[in-house]
């Protein structure tokens, strides 16, 4: 399988990242190199292998859904780079 | 990247009176590099990307926790690949990291190999005592053998993830670099433990590693795969392996040949499962709660601004092949595959250990440091993997690997072989790695040319 110009700009959105129109045949000629070498796995028999979910054999532990942490909105947002309130702010999203 | 000078100075009165009262801890006074992978409460954590611009986290990682806890001090922070993703140190945003090895008779710069490229270079010039790396498919391993250092990478949920900065989390270990096979151990000792805050530490006592050190190899069966011997391996990669295997056999291990049939097939299941794992951590660099913040029409527009911006080539490379194989219609061809392939890797380790092999032995690296800007590794971006072709099986199985310096290549610059260990079984690697690295008798010190 390889990756034309179309679907380079489709994964670029889905990513959230923006590629400008020059950038897309490098980056094709970069993804379909990358493809192009993980194509050989195809030919390994994996009849009757389960996929593999964690690498060693544990159960993820859970805890008690009780609140432990928190408390201090201004240390959450202390990286923010625009805040009011100790809100994080963004661009208008609904009208 | 970030010297913390100050609170070095701190650090070291507090350690100095604490030794004062007789009550030292294990690493007391002891002056380490951090990589900038790792929290450190209000000083630079940005895993060398521009997309974390100003970060300083407000809380601490816990295997830094528990250095500071046994008494070690901080320096600063240690350059890296842009989240961790290369094999040279050359995808930071702040520059590639030079290897203090140069060849003989040549002044031209050579990678100290990646990602914790900066805590190698760090720990083989000496400018700290030793340094805290990650390894999610060799980033441990892989320079500490291009600057003829020791790096362990211990087996998955040795060392807790917390406050580490995610890269592709079912494969990210933390683990040291330092310059002897003993200071590794210690500095495992310290890293090590359960913790609660990260769902895949496992309750585990964590021995002490440095106990191990001088144990030996008398009486081990060591593994030697077959799948390791590749085209195209430079002559001194098989000598120095040649090598390791007499001096491991003079030192009482048994030798067997085994097979890892599935080895060819790590990295590239390592380059869907990564890359998947990638794009899914790093989606929260969105330019709203950290960090870099381009300014959009609207919040989408913002989303993809920040993140071209913010995000280097490779980082953004790999994004993008993770959002691919992961998309609709590829998920079961690509993703579901590559996991199948990894329970057969894991398998195949699994097998030759309950057939009565204590370790693997293999080569570290495919080759000794080459050069900043290598033309041939700019041009393909899988030649560039390549590097972590001995490597990344480890971390597909979530295996201990520890890397030792062995022997030095034609040039002078130092080659490093791998053990491979069960899981949890560091102690084992720790002995071995020290039959090594007794009988290379070999000075790993760069000649100083700065």
């Amino acid at each position: 399988m390889s990756v034309d110009a179309k679907t380079v700009k489709r994964i670029g959105r889905l990513a959230r990242i923006r590629i400008e129109e020059g950038e897309v045949g490098k980056y094709q000629d970069e993804l379909n190199a990358i493809l192009g070498f993980v194509e050989q796995l195809g030919e390994v028999d994996v009849s009757g292998v389960e996929p593999m979910t964690s690498v060693t054999p544990m159960q993820l532990r859970r805890r008690t859904d009780v609140v432990t942490d928190g408390g201090y909105p201004e240390r959450i947002v202390a990286n923010a780079p625009l805040t009011e309130d100790n809100f994080f702010m963004v661009p208008k999203v609904v009208e | 990247m970030a010297v913390t000078g100050e609170a070095a100075l701190a650090m070291a009165k507090s350690s100095d009176a604490r030794l004062a009262a007789g009550q030292g801890g294990p690493l007391e006074g002891v002056p380490l590099g951090i990589k900038d992978l790792f929290a450190t409460r209000g000083v630079h954590t940005q895993a060398a990307s521009h997309i974390l611009d100003g970060f300083k986290p407000e809380y601490e990682s816990s295997v830094t926790s528990n250095l500071w806890r046994d008494g070690a001090v901080m320096l600063g922070k240690l350059n890296m690949d842009e989240f961790a993703m290369g094999s040279s140190n050359e995808t930071s945003y702040y520059g590639p990291v030079i290897n203090p090895w140069r060849a003989e008779n040549s002044n031209a710069q050579l990678v100290p190999g990646g990602s914790s490229g900066g805590s190698a270079a760090a720990v083989s010039a000496w400018l700290c005592a030793a340094a805290t790396a990650t390894d999610t498919g060799g980033s441990i391993r892989q320079p500490a053998a291009l600057t003829g250092t020791v790096g362990i990478k211990p087996t998955y949920g040795r060392c807790s993830r917390w406050g580490v900065v995610a890269f592709a989390s079912s494969l990210d270990q933390a683990g040291p670099i330092a310059r002897t096979v003993e200071d590794a151990a210690i500095m495992l000792t310290a890293m090590a433990g359960f913790d609660p805050k990260d769902s895949t530490s496992v309750e585990l006592a964590v021995p002490d590693f440095a106990a191990a050190v001088e144990r030996g190899v008398k009486g081990l069966t060591i593994g030697i795969p077959r799948e390791y011997r590749m085209d195209g391996m430079p002559d001194e990669i098989e000598a120095l392996w040649q090598q390791g295997i007499a001096w491991l056999k003079a030192e009482g291990a048994t030798v067997r040949d085994i097979s890892l049939p599935h080895t060819k097939y790590a990295l590239p299941a390592y380059y869907i499962v990564a890359p998947a794992e990638a794009s899914s951590n790093l989606a929260r660099y969105d330019g709203v709660k950290y960090g870099l913040r381009a300014s959009g029409k609207d919040i989408t527009d913002l989303y993809e601004l920040t993140r071209a911006a913010g995000f280097g080539r490779e980082v953004k490379r790999r994004i993008m092949i993770g959002t691919y194989v992961l998309s609709a219609g590829y998920y079961d061809a690509y993703y579901v595959q590559a996991q199948k392939v990894r329970t057969l890797i894991k398998r195949d380790f699994e097998m030759v250990f309950a057939d009565g092999i204590d370790a693997v032995l293999t080569p570290a690296t495919p080759s000794a440091a080459f050069g900043i800007g290598d033309e041939d590794m700019k041009a393909d971006p899988v030649k560039m993997y390549l590097n972590d072709v001995f490597t990344v099986t480890v971390n597909m199985a979530g295996l201990p690997g520890i890397a030792v310096p062995a022997g030095k290549d034609a040039a002078g610059l130092p080659l490093g072989l791998q053990l491979i260990g069960k899981p949890f079984d560091e102690e084992t690697l720790f002995a071995a790695g020290r039959v090594i690295e007794r009988s290379a008798a070999t000075d790993f010190g760069p000649t100083r040319w700065w």
